[in-house]
């Protein structure tokens, strides 16, 4: 655990950065520091390895105060990932990832071995491992950033906005691929966002930080959306709390309807006898749910450009928010839910996913 | 042409003391403007007076900086350590500034990411900072080795013997084939040079082809 007790951090010119900050980082989980800019949160995430001091106050690593230790000796021990990889730019994509075991003295051989490993881990390509950073794109750059912090397996982990700087669809995978990473390695996490929506998709705890360093609210993401602690954080928070918060709460069993399909490639006249007259027709491939067919603007066979795409896909069993959005996003106005291959399980209206949402009783989630 | 044929063992000569006397101080310059751009990075203060300080030696007319360096070494007139030493103040000159903007060209992201990981000080100079900062000083070495070969011919007046005696010769015997002679072998040995320093460049920076290449 990583404990903050009344940290200050005041700078010579009189900024206040952080102002008595205290809160506890469990072992294991993801602590996420967001806020708007000024409020304090990448100093706070330096100064836990020391690359800024304290003015006053004590952080502690499992009950040490890391004022204690010996700040180089701290730092290898800590993984670091910072906004837009920071990669060293002449060193090849395996000796990035080996520099801190190479530091720890490690020998080559162990070291190499080490990065290698993390490549493969990290879903990069094994011919990537003696290119130079400059020949990545954004994404596998980010990729080799988190797999160098990683390479010496330090129990604790620092990212300063590690995908703040590729684009939405990357920084979503990123972000799928950091939580199933973390499913498996359990480490000691500290994350540094401005995102609120990164926030609460990746923290187990969300801490809020004004303007001057202070703590406004710590609590889980669902808790945070549900009940915002004053205006400060509501407004930080922003809209569609209610909408966003369902994304924490795992769909019930949905009154799933069967739904008539037709195979991609099919023709007219088939579309139009499963259509029975109805304007939707959902087209799949290979048992999968690729889309939305109007059969009176059909052609002679379905084609892809005749798909409407606009329908998201539920994952049964995921959370009521996709359900939701599935059912809405739908020209049919019925949701596609699909099982974790992929496969067409059914569809669900609006309505019956609301009437799972009333039927919680316990409210909004607190 | 036939004069050149005719001389080739003395323009040969010339020539190998023409580059001793440029590279030399090419190379102790360097040694010199590293840790000096080194610490005008790093200090805000020392900054300002060590890039416009050594940047000004260069306005110093060389044929005067080679008078006065006897008279400050206490070495002979003729001694070619006055060329050597002159001209690494002009290395320097050229250099520190250059070697500055190098370290300065070195991301913030990169730096951090080297103190994260415990990367302190010199090492991180050497195995970090340094390294990413030879592409940009390659190019201030190429000025200065040009720079340098320009130079050293002003020595002749003097009566240091190199490529600049070709120069002083020609013009006191009022004959043209030892200046072109002479201007020629400047050329060439400006050149072969900047093609050596290219090709170690190269060499120490994989990376930047790499970069072109993606």
């Amino acid at each position: 655990m990583i404990t903050f007790d009344k940290v200050t951090k005041v700078y010579p010119d009189g900024t206040r950065a952080v102002d008595g900050l205290s809160l506890d980082l469990p072992t294991g989980k993801i602590t996420v520091f967001v806020g708007p800019s000024g409020c304090g949160k990448t100093t706070s995430l330096r100064m836990i390895n020391r690359m800024i001091e304290p003015t006053s106050g004590t952080i502690g690593i499992d009950g040490r105060p890391t004022s204690s230790l010996d700040p180089v000796t701290l730092r290898r021990g800590i993984g670091y990932v910072i906004q837009s990889g920071g990669l060293f730019a002449h060193r090849t994509v395996l000796e990035n990832i080996a520099t801190v075991p190479l530091l720890l003295g490690w020998g080559k051989a162990k070291a190499y071995g080490a990065a290698r490993e993390l490549i493969e881990r990290m879903g990069l390509d094994a011919s990537l491992t003696s290119k130079y950073p400059a020949q990545l794109s954004g994404g596998q750059q980010q990729r080799v950033g988190v797999a160098r912090a990683l390479a010496a397996d330090p129990p604790v982990m620092l990212m300063d906005e590690p995908f703040s700087a590729v684009d939405p669809q990357v920084r979503e995978q990123l972000q799928d691929e950091f939580l199933r990473l973390q499913a498996e390695l359990g480490k000691t996490i500290v994350f540094v966002t401005h995102d609120i929506d990164e926030a609460t998709k990746l923290g187990d705890q969300v801490a809020v930080l004004r303007v001057g360093g202070t703590l406004a609210q710590l609590a889980p993401p669902a808790d945070l959306l549900a009940d915002p602690v004053d205006d400060f954080v509501a407004d930080f928070i922003g809209r569609d709390r209610g909408y966003r918060a369902l994304a924490f709460v795992a769909a019930p069993a949905l009154p799933i309807q069967p739904e008539a399909t037709v195979e991609l490639g099919a023709t007219r006249e088939q579309v139009a006898a499963v259509a029975a007259g109805a304007p939707w027709v959902l087209v799949v491939e290979d048992g999968a749910p690729v889309g939305w067919v109007a059969p009176e603007r059909l052609g002679a066979t379905v084609g892809r450009d005749d798909l409407h795409r606009g329908g998201t896909v539920a994952r049964v069993g995921g959370s009521l928010r996709a359900a939701l959005d599935a059912a809405l996003s739908s020209p049919s106005r019925r949701g596609v839910l699909a099982d974790d291959d992929g496969r067409l399980v059914g569809t669900v209206s609006a309505t019956d996913v609301l009437t799972e949402i009333e039927r919680d009783e316990t409210g909004p989630p607190s | 042409m036939t004069w050149f044929l005719d001389h080739l063992a003395l323009v040969g000569s010339l020539l190998l003391v023409h580059a001793w006397l440029a590279v030399v101080p090419l190379l102790l310059g360097l040694i010199i403007a590293i840790p000096l751009g080194w610490l005008a990075e790093r200090n805000r203060v020392l900054r300002p007076i060590l890039v416009v300080g050594t940047g000004l030696l260069y306005t110093i007319p060389s044929l005067a900086l080679f008078i006065l360096m006897p008279l400050v070494l206490g070495t002979g007139i003729l001694d070619p350590l006055n060329v050597i030493i002159a001209l690494t103040v002009y290395t320097v000159a050229l250099l520190v500034r250059t070697v500055v903007d190098g370290l300065s060209a070195v991301p913030e992201t990169v730096r951090q990411a080297a103190i994260a990981m415990g990367i302190g000080g010199a090492r991180r100079f050497f195995t970090v900072e340094l390294p990413l900062a030879v592409p940009v000083i390659s190019s201030g070495l190429r000025v200065a080795a040009v720079s340098n070969v320009s130079i050293v011919s002003i020595a002749a007046l003097l009566g240091i013997a190199q490529l600049g005696s070709l120069f002083t010769d020609g013009f006191a015997r009022d004959f043209l084939d030892p200046i072109v002679v002479g201007i020629v072998a400047c050329l060439v040995l400006s050149v072969v040079l900047d093609a050596l320093i290219i090709g170690v460049t190269r060499v120490l920076t994989p990376w930047v082809a790499a970069r072109s290449a993606a």
